[in-house]
């Protein structure tokens, strides 16, 4: 504030004479001529790209940050086009969206709600942004939702995980290409059952908010499916950082899995100190006692390091995909090759959904011929589309999420190198994924209606 | 005037003119140059440098005049959002009702606390309110979900049980809070040439809460109840040998300032619907801390002056990437353009809090009045006498 | 009965983080009397000496191996770390395998060093300085410092591994007459026990039998006094310091292991290691290390889920109810000395 007042005498000149003795034109911002709220005037299009750059997911944002100036070079023309040329939809041509070109504004989430609705704000009422995407948890990506909702912009979640996001907190301006909870149980559980059979006893550690409910309800109910028992469900404080008075008491417990119900530096931990208590190990009932980590990203695995080894879990995607499972996921390689040669190392799931967003809100502009954002809801509800690495995908109109393939990973026995440290064990196709709109694990919201803020 | 003597009426007046312009003065650069990221004139970040301003107004009536260290002020700050939103569910979308219910809210969390915090003193107290803050936020993060819909932090839904109001707008949205039907986010644009002046109902609503505030704390400051804090600053010990027991007047500070951060907190509710656990971490109690001392503790202005600091590198900081600094330095020849990047580079956008503990630093050690002794040395400089000194000083009126 | 020992040995083990983490803070906080909030920090730091060793002894130089190909289809590269190079894979590998411990030696001085810098060029200047100014500058000091270790180690976990041998566990069961595998503790943690023992044993053993250690003691009851008296109590106050420093570095190194060093580690203990010193009671060495094992025991039970299902959300507050009814019963904490910080 202190650097304002150097040149506070002459501002105020300024707004002493524009009140004076200027009719200025002056109008109320929600109401613009075009009817929607920052609709872009001139020859450029801003986006804002909003993704945790402190706090403990930063080197996700990182990942995601790049994934985002990658896509705007692709959209501009620059650069090899990455997954233009093999995206289904062929109408985006290089030259920015609808003729303009794009440019970005980018915001620090620090994975709070509160802070990311501060910078989603200013990226909106300053900055002009039309469209926002980016965040690397699932309290973000809802708060962030509801305020574009309100605000009259499209919002693209990034990886958020959580059943919420197009459940009980969906909303007509959001949409999701990530996967959910409750897909990456209905994944699972037919591996599961192929590796460690259908007599099992699970034992859950689940991080205290509402991604970890929200997952270890997945699980519970597919797995019970299978005819696994659950012998005790703990949840664990997210500012826990030592794991080992919740891992003792698995060792007697008669559990033969454990199911570890956390996301990033919690996940690194109970992973490791479930290692070090020997748990891998381990023979209970005659049978080698297992750890599954529900969800994977390359980041943990990076971090959890050789104790991944073994351990199954599901992605949204992985950049080894299209060379072990074939054509059908065209456009990984695209991306991989377009990522690798910029920044030196593959992409992540996260960078790949971000990346994938950003082509679909550009694509889905210019079908429908404007930045309007009811039109831009209209034009992505029930899309069809192939090309973007996970094999062909429907956006559902009801909920607004993505259904597409899911895989199983498992941490691999003997990485060749730092970037191999997950295999994909099996691709679960779409149809053992999908569920109904009003699933009960889902209800309780509303879309509503799109806004365009006008 | 308003009571007050000569001296805090020129504060009180440059403090009124300072948020009535804020949308000018924080918007000195042309929207289309490339200083225009330093602008911090939209209505959101407004919005919150008054908000906090009240919360650090608030939580100086206590540090500043009694010397007692809250650590945990940021639990009624959450509390009062709660409230706000709560208010928004089920009775009105008006924000005066869920203003005053947050207030008073806090208000009661804070007698609580304070009635036994208050048992101790030094860092004893400070430990006691740190433990009843993060008790609050780990509880409301997790086992209170029912009530504050934890990770993702309360808001409001198309099926509130609205009892004065509609549950879904006419164009089938969620309503947004209003005062008496005019709308917070209704925003009065005015374009003027390449500048770009926002006017916020919201933020000059909130603007003229601060300025009560404001004024409030002023007369405090200046009234027998506030000599009595202050003396409860400087030696304890005495005034319970003269016979005085102090409990009651810190516990009335302690619930004044508490009452101060519930009105922040709904404010904040008022002008965003959503309520996050994060608002009572012991981060956002600290930051309350930092936000003072930064600014001068004990001095009028300061915490205000503190709270904008922090607030703005926050908001502002973070949001200079790669790509604005070589837009900003696009003029120079490629490689001096590529090493100033590369200079600036770590302490901006994702290294914006490396920037803002260097200048803590820096403050402290340059300054140790605070921000408020930066603005008098400059004062000092300009008028180049150094008699000035006490003349100058109103805004620093020190608590010692 | 067995999950009953466990949890104890849990709670010991956490409650020997949480007092080798106290001991330094309360050098600092209840006897200089500063504020310290870079305390965490220096937590931090001391697990990053332990990283920055493993970096170091891995030292690689790339060969081209033809036979394979990286991500992007070209060949890749194999890396060798130098000392295996030299030294072969028997005890080249076998020395980063140990680098752990031996990032113990690699630490001592550079946290001495740290130590003394930071009393000697900042904290010297805020002995007189209020309370609250000192916490400014040493939260500045703090957010600084992680920020540096984030810009140079990003903000991901990073794996350090204990050394093969310790990787296993010890049947504690068997001793006590259990059946095999029924209480098992992994050999690190118990390391760590005992290496905290070793040090809090070795810092109260410092300050009461050497003339050092009572002039400092003598210093924290009355400074004035002992100026007086012609000694220069402010060097032995940056000795001090240093020791803190190098005690919370010891604690980082060997924390290591048990779970991997982030950049922001020492925030997460920082308003906890305030708790511990405040709860053993300012200024009392004793009272930090007994409140370290208090809260470590109490949290480990309160993580049981006998417990939790009588009190949910239990787990989550412990600490903070602890502290609350040790500070309302006992106005000092456990073993506090009146007059330290209570103005």
């Amino acid at each position: 504030m202190s650097r304002m007042n150097l040149t506070r005498r002459g501002v105020i000149k300024t707004g002493a004479i524009a009140g004076a003795g200027l009719a200025m034109p002056t109008y109320l911002s929600a109401q613009t001529e075009s009817g929607f709220t920052n609709a872009p005037a001139g020859d450029s299009v801003t986006l804002g790209f909003n993704v945790p750059q402190s706090g403990p997911y930063a080197d996700e944002g990182a990942d995601e940050l790049r994934a985002f100036e990658l896509a705007v070079e692709h959209l501009n023309g620059e650069g090899d086009g990455g997954m233009l040329s093999t995206f289904s939809s062929k109408v985006l041509d290089g030259t920015g969206i609808l003729g303009k070109k794009v440019t970005f504004v980018t915001g620090d989430t620090q994975t709070k709600s509160d802070a990311a609705r501060a910078s989603a704000q200013s990226m909106i009422q300053k900055d002009g942004a039309i469209m926002i995407s980016g965040g690397s948890s699932s309290g973000v990506a809802v708060a962030v939702q509801s305020l574009c909702q309100e605000a009259g912009i499209i919002y693209m979640n990034g990886l958020t995980h959580s059943n919420d996001t197009t459940g009980k907190d969906k909303k007509a301006n959001g949409f999701r290409h990530f996967f959910n909870a409750y897909m990456s149980a209905a994944a699972l559980a037919p591996v599961l059952k192929q590796l460690y059979g259908e007599d099992r006893a699970a034992y859950h550690l689940t991080a205290d908010y509402t991604w970890g409910w929200t997952q270890q309800e997945s699980i519970q109910a597919s797995t019970e499916a299978l005819g696994w028992t659950t012998v005790n469900n703990v949840l664990t404080p997210l500012a826990a950082t030592d794991f080992s008075s919740y891992i003792t008491p698995v060792l007697n417990s008669g559990a033969d899995v454990l199911v570890l119900n956390h996301y990033g530096g919690n996940m690194v931990n109970s992973l490791t100190n479930a290692v070090q208590f020997g748990l891998r190990d381990k023979q209970v009932n005659g049978k080698n006692f297992e750890i599954v980590v529900p969800l994977y990203s390359e980041l943990m695995a990076k971090g959890a390091g050789a104790n991944i080894k073994g351990i199954v879990g599901s992605q949204n995607w992985d950049w080894k995909v299209e060379n072990v499972m074939g054509d059908k996921y065209v456009g990984s390689n695209a991306f991989v090759q377009s990522f690798g040669n910029k920044y030196g190392f593959p992409p992540s799931q996260a960078a790949h959904t971000c990346y994938a967003q950003t082509l679909l809100y550009a694509d889905a502009v210019t079908r429908a011929g404007s930045f309007n954002p009811c039109a831009v809801v209209e034009a992505l509800e029930d899309f069809e589309f192939d090309g973007l690495g996970n094999g062909p995908t429907l956006y559902r109109g009801a909920d607004h999420q993505c259904f597409k393939d899911v895989l199983v990973v498992k941490g691999a026995e003997n990485p060749e190198n730092e970037f191999n440290l997950v295999e994909i064990v099996e691709v679960t196709p779409t149809e053992q994924v999908t569920y109904d709109a009003e699933h009960p694990m889902f209800a309780g919201g509303a879309l509503g209606s799109c806004n365009p803020g006008a | 005037m308003f009571g007050l003597d000569k001296k805090d009426t020129t504060l009180l007046l440059i403090v009124f003119v300072l948020t009535m312009c804020a949308p000018f003065l924080l918007n000195p650069f042309p929207g289309n140059s490339a200083m225009a990221q330093f602008n911090a004139g939209y209505p959101d970040l407004m919005q919150r440098f008054v908000i906090y301003g009240i919360f650090a107004i608030g939580f100086n009536i206590l540090f500043g005049l009694t010397g007692y260290l809250s650590f945990g002020h940021a639990a009624f700050l959450g509390v009062g959002s709660y409230s706000a939103v709560w208010m928004f569910k089920l009775l009105s979308m008006n924000v005066l009702p869920a203003v005053i219910l947050s207030v008073i809210i806090a208000g009661l969390f804070a007698l609580v606390i304070g009635f036994i915090s208050l048992r101790r003193s030094g860092i004893y107290f400070s430990i006691l309110t740190l433990a009843f803050a993060q008790m609050s936020f780990a509880l409301a993060y997790s086992v209170l979900t029912p009530i504050t819909n934890g990770e993702t932090g309360l808001q409001l839904s198309l099926n509130d049980p609205r009892i004065l109001g509609e549950s879904v707008s006419a164009s089938g949205g969620i309503p947004f809070p209003s005062l008496f039907g005019l709308d917070m986010r209704a925003t009065h644009v005015m374009e003027l040439g390449p500048w770009m002046f926002q006017f916020s109902a919201g933020y000059y609503f909130c603007a003229v809460l601060m300025l009560l505030a404001f004024y409030l704390a002023i007369r405090i400051f200046r009234s027998p109840f506030g000599l009595m804090l202050r003396a409860v600053k400087s030696n304890q010990q005495r005034m319970n040998y003269t016979g005085l027991n102090v409990r009651p007047y810190t516990l009335a500070a302690f619930v004044i300032s508490g009452m101060y951060a519930g009105l922040a907190g709904g404010l904040l509710a008022a002008m965003d619907p959503l309520a996050g656990a994060e608002r009572m971490q012991w981060t956002a109690s600290g930051e309350v801390v930092l936000m003072t001392i930064l600014g001068g503790a004990g001095t009028l202005i300061g915490p205000v002056l503190g709270a904008g600091f922090i607030k703005y590198f926050e908001n502002i900081f973070s949001k200079i990437n790669d790509t604005v600094l070589h837009q900003w330095f696009a003029f120079m020849p490629d490689g001096i353009e590529d090493l100033l990047v590369t200079v600036i580079h770590p302490f901006v956008g994702k290294g914006w809090h490396l920037t803002l503990g260097l200048m803590f630093m820096a403050v402290v050690i340059f300054l140790p009045g605070g921000l408020v002794q930066g603005g008098q040395k400059i004062g000092n400089l300009f008028r180049r006498k150094p008699a000035a000194d006490h003349t100058t000083s109103a805004a620093k009126t020190p608590a010692e | 009965m067995d999950a009953i020992i466990l949890q104890i040995l849990n709670g010991l083990d956490k409650g020997s983080a949480y007092a080798l983490i106290a001991l330094g803070l309360t050098l600092i906080f209840g006897t200089l009397g500063v504020v310290n909030f870079a305390h965490g920090a220096l937590f931090m730091i001391g697990a990053f000496c332990a990283v920055t060793l493993q970096r170091i002894l891995s030292i690689s130089f790339e060969t081209v191996d033809p036979t394979k190909t990286d991500f992007l289809g070209n060949p890749s590269t194999v890396d060798t770390p130098y000392i295996v190079h030299w030294f072969g894979p028997e005890v080249g590998g076998g020395i980063i395998d140990w680098s752990v411990p031996l990032a113990i030696l690699f630490a001592i001085p550079i946290m001495i060093a740290i130590g003394f810098i930071m009393e000697r060029g900042l904290i010297k200047h805020f002995y007189k300085r209020p309370h609250a100014d000192q916490i400014l500058v040493t939260f500045g000091l703090a957010i600084v410092l992680q920020e540096v270790i984030k810009y140079y180690y990003g903000a991901n976990p990073i794996q350090t591994g204990a050394p093969e041998v310790f990787r296993g566990s010890f049947d504690f069961g068997v001793l006590l007459g259990f059946d095999p595998n029924v209480i098992i503790y992994p050999y690190w943690r118990l390391v760590y026990f005992a290496f905290a023992a070793l040090i809090i044993g070795a810092v109260f053993a410092f300050l009461q039998f050497t003339t050092f250690g009572m002039v400092v003691r003598a210093g924290m009851a009355d400074r004035e006094t002992v100026g007086l008296l012609g000694i220069n109590i402010d060097k032995r106050f940056t000795i001090m310091f240093g020791l803190a420093a190098a005690v919370a570095g010891l604690a980082g190194v060997m924390y290591a292991p048990i779970n991997a060093p982030n950049y922001h580690m020492g925030m997460d203990f920082l308003v906890l290691s305030f708790v511990v010193v405040v709860v053993g009671g300012m200024g009392s060495l004793p009272g930090a290390v007994l409140a370290g094992f208090l809260l470590g025991i109490l949290e480990s039970f309160a993580s049981m889920t006998q417990v939790i299902d009588l009190i949910p959300g239990i787990n989550q507050i412990i600490i903070y109810v602890v502290a609350i009814i040790v500070l309302l019963a006992r106005p000092r904490g456990l073993m506090g000395r009146k007059g330290v910080m209570e103005e």
